[in-house]
């Protein structure tokens, strides 16, 4: 059943397309030597070529080409051995040059496609149009001053991947499926590192609506939404926006809208409203970006695992979709995960991951590039559960014991002697002093009272502290009761 | 192809450069003057023919990512014609 | 005993070396020329006197140590499109206010490291844009030669590079930096009575030289002659990493090139190169030209550049275009002047409006319209081709001939008030020098002969890209020939 939003003349199809800005994880900006790092002091890292000084020139930054070039691969795109960068003519307080540096024409990677997986577990193809590099334009801040905008060039240069795709979209949903996809292997790859509250992933939301079997109609840009949710919503809204246009007999005219994130509604951007004339030509700076297919094939051969590879393997390893789907969300956690993993029971691996770990994560507050326990530590304690060192209801407390104190469940296990006793002979001995203490009980229940048997095990367990291996204790209570 | 007056105006918009009316219908003949001349070109046969964009060099060399600029605030900003503290200022945009 | 300023800047060089000249008292000969003579000629926009001085100081602890780079203590003036550290670059216009650059441009931090010492900044178009230097915010630069019957007519020093020329012939500096965009250099050479050289596309870094026209602009020197010019080629000349169109290749030593000879080179002759209307004295300079080189061994060879008559309406689309793309840059945010206005997009129009003179902002409103929707393919794509033909032109001639030999100008210098009134008529100035721009190759214009009213005329020899060791060779032998020693009438 595919989504529709019902209007006065009945239901309107949304389609969307989505530019997404994702910044380059680089140390040096596209065409300078200046930093890249968030949060620095205004217009600290500014070269005078980010500035646009007379007689600066840009010159190209290596790593900027081969993360273009990864990321292409990981969308399973074309990469174009022969590109060129072109200037984008306008003009704006925060873009120094008068133009913006941007593949037009000619962009580094060529058609692609990301599969995104919906909440009903079905997939679907979303095709990528092309991926080109930029630079970044400055930051204009508005609200510092009653007449003044404050202009601070730090991100001015900075390099972006614009990544656009196919109209493919039909629903909020595919839009934020699409966007959290593309996000996670941006992660993966290590290309871009997808923190929309810093800006360094920026989606600019193409809508328009029409009726079933209809051609494309007007579309309008949302420029700049900084979340996956707001995305959401900015379809949504824009979208409910043009049905109402055309159902009161309007138009929806091509423009430039921004999302206001407060009350849920598009508007048009009053900055945006000259005519785009861009005037693109080649940039006579820079002579045409020539890659090697050899460096291409080296890249790929270093490609790490991506995600749907990733699931895949998982779901091989007999891991349930729902793990599969939280330890393949973000990089780390897989790491972490395969850390845990490693020689030892998958299963068992994934159900203290997502189980006890994630549960402690939530609980401090925590993330898992700081993990409370290290994976090395949780794989040590599972090997003390298989291994029955510890029962599994202690291994809990050693898990605690563990975030509190930061030590080796093997040292917790020693210190705290929670050893788990297999002794038969001790065993034996306790259940002997549990039965010495409960005569009356264990007359009733030779008279027949079996549901006293479970009496019999807690007074056990409890009498050993915990640490009777429970099996054993079921085994040797039945005999000796008998 | 000739220009008009309001093509005129049309271009310094987006060249931002002021032009006051009545200076526009000179512009346009100067202009209609230098297209006229321009207009040659149409005479030769470029079918097939590449076009050259640059001056010469047909590939770019790539630089390594390093952190070699920047941390000059003060020499940036000390051109301005208006700044407030590390900031450079103009009069403000409204989005 | 010769005045300090008659040396070339080989002699110069020597008589530092061997102690019996000091930095100082050169450089005080050209300061004091200047301070005689500037007023009038407006050569220079700004002259740093204390800093030349103290220059010259260090150079001459240098050489008195046995020291110093090739160009020690040699006073040079600056083109004012050439961004000094610390010193006010103003690219003849208003727009920059009193912009000072806290960078030094790679072929002026070139010369500065080879010892070189500035006397100032000089005047030019404003950015570049002009053949006769009368766009200059700065006032027009007044040539220093002038016609034997009208020596009251203030003549032009040619342009852009107008400042540069008349300050080399008039001797207010030993040699100058210069740049080329379509003529920039050779045509006030001409005028001027001086050498001057365009190099290959990517031989000067364009790093710290205020853009004009990217995919055209070089930079080059003008002085005395053609081996002044080889020295400080040698200088100014290197593969610079912050110059993405810079090419990294070897510097040969042009100043050994120039005493080659001709022998047994084939020289071209362009027939379309012969326009109609061109001056009698022009077209039997160009045949003297011929004589000589031929008298010298040369074999001439008849050859065909057969998309001449487009190069300058190619380049009067692809220099605007990139101009008005350039320029975008001159905003009155960040440096520069700035005209308060009512909003963003006022003060950006009422700044740039007050800031560029009438040629700039027409010619960026030409290179505005040639690249808007739905014009780019007419204009700027067709210029791209033709220009790529102008290029395949001299590829193809290169197969039959090792220079090339072409008049340089079509006149001789003219007068202040002439050929104002006409864009077009200025442009066809560069009608021999422009197709060298667009094909990246060098160009070299020397003094040749004079024409019937006494003002100076030159040749322009061409060369394949990256053999300006042959330019200098055939101009070396062009200036042997002529032998021209006359002087301007105006001089320090």
């Amino acid at each position: 059943m595919s989504y529709t939003l019902e209007g006065k003349t009945g239901p309107w199809e949304i389609v969307v397309g989505l530019e997404v800005h994702a910044q380059v994880i680089s140390n040096s900006k596209l065409f300078s030597g200046a930093a890249t790092a968030f949060g620095a002091e205004p217009n600290s890292q500014v070269s005078f070529i980010d500035a646009g000084f007379p007689g600066m020139l840009p010159t190209i930054n290596e790593v900027c080409i081969a993360q273009a070039v990864r990321t292409g691969l990981g969308l399973k795109a074309e990469i174009n051995l022969w590109s060129r960068f072109d200037r984008k003519n306008y003009f704006y307080a925060d873009l120094p040059q008068g133009y913006q540096i941007s593949q037009f024409a000619h962009p580094i990677v060529g058609k692609g496609e990301i599969e995104v997986t919906l909440a009903d577990g079905s997939t679907k193809m979303i095709g990528i149009t092309r991926l080109h590099l930029e630079q970044d334009a400055g930051k204009s801040i508005h609200d510092q001053h009653p007449s003044k905008s404050f202009i601070d060039l730090n991100r001015s240069g900075v390099a972006l991947m614009e990544i656009v795709s196919e109209p493919d979209m039909r629903s909020p949903e595919e839009a934020g499926a699409y966007l959290t996809k593309l996000r996670q292997i941006l992660r993966y790859l290590g290309t871009c590192d997808g923190n929309m509250d810093e800006g360094s992933m920026r989606a600019d939301v193409n809508v328009s609506v029409r009726k079933a079997g209809e051609e494309f109609r007007t579309r309008c840009e949302v420029k700049n939404v900084n979340s996956i949710r707001f995305v959401m919503q900015a379809v949504e809204a824009e979208a409910l926006r043009q049905i109402e246009v055309w159902e009161s007999g309007g138009t929806v005219d091509q423009e430039t809208r921004l999302f206001d994130t407060a009350r849920g509604i598009t508007r048009s951007m009053r900055s945006k409203e000259d005519a785009h004339d861009y005037r693109y030509f080649p940039d006579p700076d820079l002579p045409p970006l020539v890659l090697e297919q050899s460096w291409v094939d080296a890249i790929k051969a270093s490609l790490p695992e991506l995600p749907d590879e990733r699931r895949a393997r998982y779901l091989a390893l007999g891991l349930t979709p729902y793990d599969v789907h939280v330890l393949t969300l973000e990089k780390e956690t897989a790491v972490f995960f395969e850390t845990v993993a490693k020689g030892r029971d998958a299963k068992l691996a994934a159900n203290w991951v997502t189980g006890d770990f994630f549960a402690a994560l939530n609980r401090l507050k925590r993330d898992i590039s700081d993990p409370p326990v290290t994976a090395e530590h949780l794989g040590e304690l599972l090997d003390l559960v298989s291994d029955n060192t510890v029962s599994g209801s202690l291994a809990k407390q050693v898990f605690e014991a563990m975030i509190e104190t930061g030590k080796a469940p093997g040292v917790i296990v020693e210190e705290r002697g929670l050893k788990q006793v297999t002794d038969t002979g001790a065993i034996e001995k306790v259940i002997a002093e549990v039965m010495a203490a409960n005569e009356g009980k264990v007359a009733e229940y030779r008279s027949g009272k079996d549901k006293l048997f479970g009496f019999f095990v807690g007074q056990t367990m409890k009498a050993s502290g915990g640490k009777a291996n429970p099996a054993m204790v079921n085994e040797l209570l039945k005999k000796m009761l008998a | 192809m000739s220009v008009d007056t309001a093509a005129i105006r049309r271009i310094a918009k987006l060249a931002r450069i002021h032009v006051e009316e009545e200076a526009l219908p000179g512009l346009a003949a100067e202009f209609n003057g230098i297209l006229q001349w321009i207009e040659q070109l149409q005479q030769v046969d470029t079918s097939g023919v590449e076009p050259m964009a640059g001056g010469g060099a047909t590939a770019l060399r790539w630089r390594q990512d390093e952190v070699t600029d920047g941390g000059q605030a003060e020499k940036v900003l000390a051109n301005a014609p208006d700044r407030e503290g590390e900031y450079f200022a103009v009069p403000k945009v409204v989005e | 005993m010769t005045r300090l300023t008659e040396l070339t800047l080989a002699q110069a060089r020597d008589a530092l070396k061997a102690r019996t000249l000091t930095a100082r008292e050169l450089t005080q000969a050209y300061l004091d020329g200047i301070a005689a003579l500037n007023p009038r000629i407006n050569a220079y926009i700004t002259v740093t006197a204390e800093k030349a001085l103290a220059q010259a100081d260090a150079s001459d602890a240098r050489l008195a140590a046995g020291q110093g780079g090739p160009l020690e203590g040699i006073p040079l003036g600056i083109k004012d499109l050439f961004c000094t550290e610390g010193t006010r670059t103003t690219a003849a216009s208003r727009i920059l206010g009193d912009f000072t650059p806290p960078y030094e441009s790679t072929v002026s931090g070139n010369l500065k490291r080879d010892g070189a010492i500035f006397l100032g900044k000089l005047n030019l178009d404003e950015f570049a844009m002009g053949s006769s230097n009368a766009t200059s915010a700065f006032g027009p630069v007044e040539n220093p030669w002038s016609r034997a019957n009208d020596p009251a007519k203030r003549l032009v020093p040619g342009g852009s590079s107008g400042g540069s020329a008349a300050a080399v012939a008039a001797r207010l500096a030993l040699g100058a930096t210069a740049t080329d965009t379509g003529g920039s250099i050779r045509q006030p050479a001409a005028f001027c009575g001086v050498a001057g050289i365009k190099p290959t596309y990517g031989r000067c870094s364009r790093f710290g030289v205020v853009a004009f026209a990217s995919s055209l602009d070089q930079a080059g020197p003008i002085a005395r002659d053609v081996t002044d010019c080889a020295l400080m080629l040698n200088s100014m000349a290197g593969f610079d990493p912050k110059d993405s169109t810079s090419v990294d290749v070897a510097v040969p030593d042009f100043a050994a090139a120039v005493a080659r000879g001709v022998k047994g080179l084939r020289i071209g002759i362009p027939r379309e190169y012969r326009m109609d209307g061109m001056p009698a004295e022009i077209e039997a300079l160009w045949q003297q030209g011929i004589a000589w080189l031929k008298a010298e061994g040369a074999s001439i060879v008849d050859i065909s550049l057969p998309h001449t008559k487009y190069a300058l309406p190619t380049y009067y689309i692809v220099a605007p275009a990139e101009a008005s793309s350039n320029l975008a840059r001159y905003d009155g945010v960040r440096f520069g002047k700035r005209e308060p206005g009512a909003d963003l997009i006022d003060l950006y129009e009422k700044t740039r409006a007050a800031g560029f003179g009438a040629e700039v902002r027409r010619r960026i409103m030409i290179g505005t319209y040639v690249l808007s929707a739905g014009y780019y393919d007419a204009y700027y794509l067709k210029a791209q081709q033709v220009r790529a033909l102008i290029k395949r032109d001299f590829d193809l001639a290169w197969e039959k001939c090792d220079a090339i030999l072409t008049p340089a100008t079509p006149s001789a210098a003219f007068g202040l008030d002439e050929k104002h009134d006409d864009p077009v008529a200025m442009y066809l100035n560069d009608v021999f020098t422009v197709t060298a721009n667009l094909a990246g190759i060098p160009g070299m214009a020397v003094p040749a002969g004079l024409d019937a009213n006494g003002l100076p005329l030159a040749l322009q020899v061409l060369g394949k890209p990256f053999d300006e060791e042959t330019v200098f060779a055939v101009s070396g032998a062009v200036e042997r020939a002529a032998g021209f020693t006359a002087k301007p009438q105006v001089m320090a």
